[in-house]
């Protein structure tokens, strides 16, 4: 498998197969995004506890789920780059931070936005916000990190040696609504149970979902190729290509 | 469709502020990175070619010179 996989690593490679997988994938998670959303906006009935106010449901579980999706993928991608210093991965580790950080501000955003009314509060510091905020200021943080260095390199590497430590946060976040008391409902959908949710609800909601998860790819597509651009721009590849 | 009219669309039930203000931010931060992750791409291949066009005139400019 490795000896298949492995050519994929090549920075040339992903530049061409990123840029040939990008337009589908963009318009697969715009579609998706907007069948899941507008099905989840106008065509489910309301929920029978929270009204209408629980349709933000479907961009707050979305993103929640893959702010923590984007951050499992972008700890793997920095444990590949400090264990096997495979330079695409590093890279990826740059590229994917944004995307979660967006995604972790959406969840929060959305959060509070439901918690005013259902709550009376904007925000409180409970387990499940505390560490979601957290999840914030660790994407934020590994950003940041990477370009405090004048060294391109070094940046790269603490910056992703702060990914693999902060998958810590992972379990913390997602058994924070059952470790500790807390104002935030537990899961309406789980592996390995029924989801508590009806299934009315439960398909937009899980159309909502793959779509973020698709944007994820989607926009990775587009952020590794202009960071394969950067760190290939002396190879000759890059000057075949750009100097036409 | 669940909702009767337009206008009690918009109401979302007297949640309307909550739920459009959820999506609306959302969509404008995720348009926001999309927007500005293809205009690095872009800015960042123009800035190349240019810079492959200068060294390549530079280069003419030398052979000529000798």
């Amino acid at each position: 498998m490795f000896k298949w996989l492995h050519p994929y690593a090549k920075p040339e490679t992903v530049y061409h197969l990123c840029g040939r997988l990008m337009p589908w994938l963009m318009g697969a998670a715009l579609l998706l995004l907007l069948l899941g959303n507008i099905w989840g906006l106008a065509f489910t009935p309301p929920d029978y506890q929270q009204g209408d106010s629980y349709r933000i449901i479907h961009l707050h579980v979305p993103a929640a789920i893959m702010s923590m999706g984007t951050y499992s993928a972008m700890a793997i991608a920095a444990f590949i780059a400090l264990v096997w210093q495979v330079k695409v991965a590093q890279w990826s580790v740059l590229a994917i931070a944004p995307i979660g950080a967006v995604y972790t501000a959406i969840a929060l955003i959305t959060g509070m936005a439901w918690g005013k009314p259902m709550w009376g509060t904007w925000w409180v510091w409970d387990a499940r916000l505390t560490s979601e905020l957290i999840l914030l200021f660790l994407y934020l943080g590994v950003i940041a990190l990477s370009g405090a260095f004048s060294d391109r390199q070094t940046g790269a590497k603490v910056a992703s040696l702060l990914a693999v430590v902060g998958v810590i946060n992972l379990p913390i976040i997602h058994f924070s609504v059952e470790w500790w008391n807390t104002l935030h409902q537990g899961a309406s959908i789980t592996k390995f149970a029924k989801p508590s949710i009806d299934p009315s609800m439960l398909w937009p909601l899980l159309i909502s979902i793959l779509a973020f998860k698709i944007l994820m790819l989607a926009l990775l597509c587009v952020r590794l190729r202009t960071a394969i651009l950067v760190n290939e721009q002396h190879r000759p590849w890059v000057k075949a290509m750009a100097g036409d | 469709m669940y909702f009767q009219s337009w206008a009690e669309f918009w109401a979302m039930g007297g949640y309307g502020l909550f739920v459009w203000l959820s999506f609306g931010s959302s969509y404008v931060m995720l348009a926001a990175l999309a927007w500005y992750s293809q205009y690095q791409h872009k800015q960042f291949k123009r800035q190349l070619s240019a810079k492959l066009a200068r060294e390549k005139r530079l280069q003419q400019y030398q052979e000529q010179a000798h």
